[in-house]
């Protein structure tokens, strides 16, 4: 029974909901998986490891790590298949392979949304609404320019190999912005999951089997850091593409200096999410919460920090807190839940130190009345008032469900403030004035922004930062550029 | 008796002044014969950082301008530069050892070049950006916006149609420079600093170093406060050009990268100059009642 209390003066209302689980049985989890090398799945040569549900810690199944020797094998698999097959079909045959992939992952939607929940600790709902349906867009977007790229502004050449690493936060989603737009192009790609949640890359691999695509186009492997190290690192790759760390993409900027590698890196935030005393406050109150709640506040362009206009201050807090009240933290299967489980032991721990830090260096604490499961790692929906710039929680990436407010008075102020960060990936505002609205969003150097809404994706718009949350653009024709080469206008 | 004439001291261009090096050191500059013509100032690290404060400081005011504004300030260079022609011609002819006919057309072209990308400012927005149809009740619109600071390496060779080429497209789509000239043939680069101090390109916008980009550019490169760097006039120098690129890394500055060669100046240069240094922001708003 899952629990939701809401303060309303003294006294207290609760909620209390039936249990309303999807079945997982229609995922069918092996218990161990290999490599997916040139079409077929493979022992890998490292040290085999266990992929466990953060939200019960269960062990779902054992995992090959890819070392330097798979890691070339799926190279070269990818070479051999870029330069006998996919490079020579034409862009309309390739089109037809993405939209059996678009089209497969729609059809066994319900198969992915319930191993991503299972395998990341997200809620079903998450999973199911958002992941994989845009996952699914992502490929049926990108098809259609496999067969039209000669619009494109970036030429129809296709660079060869795409080595691409993806983080933990929306595996198969990461995937599809990767491999879409890659094999559209006619490149051919080694994709290393993150080592916490690899079974939706592992099913996807099955979808290219289902689908009939050559072998070697799409290789799967599965490690941890050193095995996306070797990949990035492979001279025979001629396209990085990196989701993840700021400090992780740096070391990739440094190990590809000087090569002709195309390099895009789609790193960290800390992105404010301003609200002005005029903002619509029904709107705000949700746009605040999904901007840091949404994925259990693990999304690089969550809405960290929360800037409020100081006139406002006390009521934005207090109906921020009484919705607070009202997110459900639970089971991610059970689909009335808002906030599933942190993904890893090591991620929760990060989010409990960056808290402590918070509270020894001064600001208020304060969360969400819930109870937690007791197996699994979970972290309560969690506000800091009183922060003030020079903390470390408003300036660290938490990638968590912890949200730090500071307040302002002028829109300049509220501008410099936001821009006050080494990031630069999202930014938020809230205001019925429509002349504010573009002002400070052409002000803020962040590469998205939501006025009004928050959280927002979708295939045909462009994403990615400014300053040190990367460089390159994921999505709509801006995505197509990191693929082609030999064509630029 | 004959006149004794009045020779030029030539000088580093930063924030809209001509300081010599805070360092006090200059080197000889020779012509294409390896004759004597100019002590020029040798920039140190000192002056480098200098720059990239004036850099800074003007980014607000050029990027805030609007784009019709930055295309006439262009093109207003261009116009300055054919006033300028004779100081010109015999600056490349001395740098780069051309007939008159031939530093002539360098200087034609170089015009050309400067009027060319004046007219990018109010295009390259409409060719770059647009609007997404996004599959939900939403306005959304991506723009380019500059990058910010920009520390360019020119050419070694092309001294002014490779200078211009390299400089023009970076601040005409509003970011900022800190260009570090051709270190035996800095004289055009220095006589293009009168050009921009004198044609309402506001001070900051384009600061000029001589001296030796292998002294300045790592320090450019390491810089926190630049956000990307051109290293088109490291080509050739491979160890360089990497340790460069690994040392932009540390705050992911957005590079461009040295060719294996310095490219041909009189191709048609294309808009990746341009878009190496503009990012893409894309704003989204709610459709709705």
């Amino acid at each position: 029974m899952t629990q939701s209390k809401v303060s309303t003066g003294s006294t207290t209302v609760g909620f209390e909901y039936a249990p309303a689980p999807e079945s997982r049985a229609i995922v069918d989890i092996k218990p161990s998986y290999g490599l997916f090398i040139n079409g077929e799945f493979v022992d890998g040569h490292g040290k085999s490891f266990k992929t466990i549900s953060p939200a019960t810690e269960e062990v779902l199944a054992e995992v090959a790590e890819a070392d330097d020797s798979d890691v070339d094998a799926a190279i070269k698999a990818a070479r051999r298949a870029h330069t006998r097959v996919w490079s020579k079909l034409p862009g309309r045959e390739r089109a037809k392979y993405l939209y059996r992939i678009a089209r497969i992952i729609q059809e066994r939607g319900r198969e992915l949304a319930v191993l991503e929940s299972i395998d990341n600790g997200k809620p079903i709902k998450e999973s199911r609404d958002v992941d994989v349906p845009i996952a699914a867009a992502h490929f049926f977007y990108y098809a259609g320019w496999a067969d039209k790229l000669e619009y494109s502004g970036f030429g129809t050449r296709s660079l060869g190999v795409a080595g691409q690493v993806i983080p933990w936060n929306f595996p198969l989603l990461m995937l599809a912005w990767k491999i879409a737009p890659a094999l559209a192009c006619g490149n051919t790609v080694v994709l290393k999951p993150a080592e916490t949640t690899p079974l939706t890359a592992l099913l996807f691999a099955e979808i290219c089997q289902q689908a009939d695509l050559p072998p070697g186009v799409v290789n799967i492997i599965t490690g941890a850091g050193a095995t996306g190290a070797a990949l990035v690192e492979h001279p025979d790759v001629d396209k990085v593409a990196f989701t993840g760390s700021t400090a992780v993409g740096k070391a990739i900027a440094r190990a590809v200096a000087g090569s002709d590698k195309k390099v895009t890196l789609e790193l960290g935030g800390k992105a404010a999410n301003i609200v002005f005393d005029d903002a619509p406050m029904d709107q705000a109150i949700e746009g605040i919460v999904n901007g840091i709640f949404f994925n259990q506040g693990h999304v690089c362009c969550a809405g960290s920090r929360l800037l409020v206009q100081e006139n406002v201050y006390d009521e934005v807090l207090d109906r921020l807190k009484r919705r607070m009240s009202t997110l459900r933290v639970g089971d991610p299967l059970d689909k009335n839940t808002d906030v599933g489980a942190i993904n890893s032991a090591e991620q929760l721990g990060r989010i409990r130190e960056l808290s402590e830090v918070g509270e020894s260096e001064g600001s208020e604490r304060w969360s969400a009345p819930c109870d937690l499961p007791s197996n699994g790692f979970w972290f309560p929906p969690t506000v800091f008032t009183g922060v003030s710039q020079a903390h470390r929680i408003a300036r660290e990436e938490i990638f968590g469900p912890v949200l730090s407010v500071l307040t302002f008075r002028t829109p300049a102020e509220a501008i410099e403030k936001a821009n006050n960060t080494p990031y630069g990936l999202s930014a938020g505002v809230w205001t019925d004035k429509g002349s504010r609205i573009l002002k400070v969003a052409n002000a803020l150097r962040a590469g998205v922004v939501w006025a009004n809404t928050f959280n927002k994706f979708d295939p045909t718009s462009p994403f990615g930062g400014y300053k040190e949350s990367g460089y390159g653009r994921e999505g709509g024709r801006h995505g197509l550029e990191a693929y082609l080469k030999g064509g630029e206008l | 008796m004959a006149r004794v004439d009045v020779r030029k001291t030539y000088k580093l261009y930063i924030g809209g002044q001509f300081p010599r090096s805070e360092s006090g050191y200059s080197y000889v500059v020779e012509d294409a014969k390896g004759r004597f013509v100019a002590n020029a100032a040798k920039a140190s690290r000192k002056d480098a950082r200098d720059a990239v404060v004036a850099a800074r400081g003007a980014v607000k005011d050029w990027a805030g301008r609007t784009a019709y504004n930055r295309a006439q300030i262009v093109y207003r260079v261009a116009e300055i530069m054919e006033d300028r022609r004779p100081q010109f011609v015999e600056a490349v002819r001395q740098s780069e050892g051309l007939t008159a006919a031939r530093a002539n057309a360098v200087i034609d072209a170089s015009i050309d070049r400067l009027v060319w990308y004046a007219g990018w400012a109010d295009k390259i927005t409409q060719l770059v950006g647009g609007a997404n149809p996004v599959a939900g009740p939403f306005f959304n619109l991506s723009t380019p916006e500059p990058t910010g600071v920009v520390a360019v390496v020119a050419p070694e060779e092309s001294s002014l149609l490779g200078l211009v080429s390299v400089v023009a497209p970076v601040i005409v789509t509003g970011n900022t420079a800190i260009v570090m000239s051709s270190y035996p043939r800095p004289l055009p680069a220095v006589t293009f600093a009168e050009v921009l101090a004198t044609s309402d390109v506001p001070g900051g916008v384009v600061n000029i170093l001589t001296g030796d980009a292998a002294t300045t550019a790592p320090w450019l490169a390491a810089h926190m406060d630049v956000n990307g760097i051109d290293l088109t006039g490291i080509a050739g120098d491979a160890e360089l050009a990497t340790s460069l690129e690994q040392a932009a890394a540390e705050n992911l500055k957005r590079v461009r990268r040295a060719p294996d060669a310095e490219p041909d100046w009189t191709a048609d240069p294309g808009i990746a100059a341009m878009t190496a240094f503009l990012e893409t922001k894309t704003v989204w708003h709610p459709i709705g009642v």
